[in-house]
């Protein structure tokens, strides 16, 4: 790998990470399986470009964005723990819903942040070239957001979430109201989703309606490939796995997109199995490994 | 003394054009997504430099649809140090256009994109006419003007254009936006019914009978996808059916001038030749379709009552009967 790759995939493991810890939120934390983030991430992109664009600072549109990824959450959790709707299809319904949604918002399918001012460009004004000033921005950002989440893992509020999604029936049981846990947990997740998606927006120039086709995929492969790699015993183990995770991902992509083995190539169109089989070999290692060490 | 002159010329025609030829253009591919029509435009384009005797090294990359992959790519370009970057569909050439202000490497070099409905709505020129920066590019935006001109050829006592579009597409909301202008300047009315989805293709149809003397399509995806049910009202309530594609003429619209994607690439091609030999791509102006094809459907129009005009038929290219 060439280093304007290798960086390249630095930034979007970093960028993509804060994604990955909402996911890693749900999935792992709340044992809820949340197919919003789908919607939530251009939700995010979205409501920060039209706002930047609109004329508010680049900064305080991320919070814009984080609160909407919040209330998007929000409706999911509510559609499964008030109108008793199975999670999955919850998450369905609203990632379906917010694809209208983000139309109306942006007023198209797509809004474009090309020659407009974003959180790179004071950073680029003084004097750091773009390629660097993005991975350390979003270094910076993703690092403090897992710090932040472990820290509010050790809170009692923390506990109870953990407690929520090991055991929800024990919880209950001591007066707990888990509706309340899991509507602020998802809420939490996809704010985290659309942070990131809003700052994708403003790092690749532009926000598009279609740009989170797949982002759960990339999520969970993410958060399992971290696990792999880097394991996940303790709580703050397992918020840096997944952000490492992210970062294993994309750093498998851009290989993949450079593979080359003697004269033969992979055509571009090959790229969808080799990061499917690359996900596949870190799902195995560990089973792989036990079976080994058995024999 | 004339005779040395030309001489001279010839030996220095020679001598660029063989320079011209020794040298080995890298150029570095980013498409969105494979699709007959963009796949059309790379071959298009491969080809137009190839019959140019241009050589070149491609390095192609598509990023499967997948917006984080066309950056990933952008930013893989800049190791790839091409003479040139070529942007197949909006996401990809927002990606590079960012990825060159991003890379220090890459500040230099032109980007030149295709098959992009709205370059200065999608933010990658200022100015059709001076695209400034390092970007120009060719155009997939249809020539509305000259489709409408061809319709009021039909008929020309023209009211009411009916027009069926899905409005969650960046494409024909540009399209109608333009229609809208041009009936304006040609007076007439539009009136629109849109479908999100193919299934609703056939209400939306239905709703124009009685509002509308004639029904144009553009090139929508829901609509194009579903224009047999647009057919078959159109067949049952007499009303002319056009399009804004040609594939939709065997399929049964009566005309439509469209252009296909080949021949888009192979615009593109000469584009890039030309900043191979020198054309500053920020003074290259975005071009659209030069070459349209005029296809026409006789069964079509008898069954829809339509009276094709001599003209019509003299310029068609081609002729379903």
């Amino acid at each position: 790998m060439t280093w304007y790759a290798f960086i390249g995939a630095i930034e979007q493991g970093f960028v993509y990470g804060i994604m990955v810890l909402g996911v890693y939120l749900t999935f792992r934390i709340l044992d809820f399986p949340d197919l919003t983030v789908d919607g939530s991430l251009p939700l995010g992109a979205s409501i920060s470009a039209v706002a930047i664009t609109h004329g508010v600072n680049p900064f305080l549109s991320l919070a814009l964005a984080m609160g909407a990824g919040f209330l998007a959450g929000m409706v999911t959790a509510i559609l499964n723990t008030k109108l008793k709707i199975l999670h999955l299809l919850a998450s369905i319904l609203t990632m379906i819903s917010l694809y209208s949604i983000n139309i109306r918002i942006m007023d198209g399918p797509n809004v474009s942040l090309l020659g407009v001012n974003t959180i790179l460009d004071p950073f680029i004004s003084m004097g750091i070239p773009g390629y660097l000033a993005a991975p350390i921005i979003f270094g910076v950002i993703s690092i403090s957001i897992t710090l932040l989440i472990i820290l509010f893992m050790y809170t009692e509020l923390g506990q109870t979430m953990l407690a929520t999604g090991d055991n929800p029936k024990m919880i209950t049981s001591q007066g707990v109201n888990t509706h309340s846990i899991i509507i602020l947990g998802v809420g939490l997740s996809n704010a985290l989703v659309a942070l990131s998606g809003a700052l994708i927006a403003q790092n690749q120039g532009a926000a598009d309606v279609n740009m989170g086709v797949g982002t759960i995929v990339a999520g969970l492969a993410s958060v399992i490939v971290g696990e792999t790699v880097f394991g996940s015993k303790s709580i703050p183990r397992a918020c840096f796995a997944a952000l490492i995770g992210s970062i294993i991902y994309r750093l498998a992509i851009a290989l993949a997109l450079g593979l080359k083995l003697g004269n033969f190539s992979f055509a571009p169109s090959d790229l969808n199995l080799i990061t499917a089989i690359l996900v596949v070999l870190s799902l195995t290692t560990p089973q792989l490994k036990k079976r080994l060490i058995k024999k | 003394m004339k005779k040395i002159l030309s001489l001279l010329t010839v030996i220095l025609t020679l001598a660029s054009l063989t320079m011209a030829q020794a040298k080995t253009y890298t150029i570095s591919v980013n498409q969105f997504v494979e699709h007959p029509a963009l796949d059309a435009v790379l071959k298009g384009f491969q080809d137009y430099l190839k019959e140019q005797n241009i050589k070149v090294k491609y390095h192609i990359h598509n990023a499967q649809g997948n917006m984080a992959t066309a950056n990933q790519i952008a930013q893989q370009i800049a190791d790839e140090d091409p003479d040139l970057v070529l942007a197949i569909a909006t996401p990809s050439a927002q990606a590079c256009a960012q990825a060159i202000k991003k890379s220090p490497k890459l500040q230099n070099t032109p980007l030149l994109f295709s098959a992009i409905t709205d370059p200065v709505g999608a933010g990658l020129v200022k100015d059709l006419n001076r695209p400034g920066k390092n970007i120009t590019g060719v155009s997939d935006l249809l020539p509305i003007d000259q489709h409408l001109k061809m319709v009021k050829i039909f008929y020309p006592n023209l009211k009411r254009l009916g027009v069926i579009y899905n409005s969650g597409e960046a494409n024909s909301k540009t399209l109608v936006r333009l229609i809208h202008e041009q009936a304006k300047k040609m007076g007439f009315k539009v009136e629109e019914a849109t479908a999100s989805k193919t299934s609703e293709v056939y209400q939306a149809a239905k709703g124009l009978v009685g509002r509308v003397d004639a029904i144009y399509i553009p090139t929508d995806n829901t609509v194009i996808s579903a224009i047999e049910s647009v057919v078959k009202v159109c067949i049952q309530n007499k009303i002319p059916l056009f399009a804004g594609d040609v594939d939709s003429v065997a399929r049964g619209a009566v005309a439509a001038m469209g252009f296909d994607y080949y021949q888009h690439g192979r615009q593109t091609g000469a584009m890039a030749k030309r900043i191979f030999m020198g054309a500053v791509p920020g003074e290259t102006p975005v071009e659209t379709q030069k070459d349209l094809k005029l296809h026409l459907n006789l069964k079509a129009a008898k069954k829809m009552n339509v009276k094709v005009p001599e003209e019509i038929l003299k310029a068609a290219d081609k002729i379903y009967e």
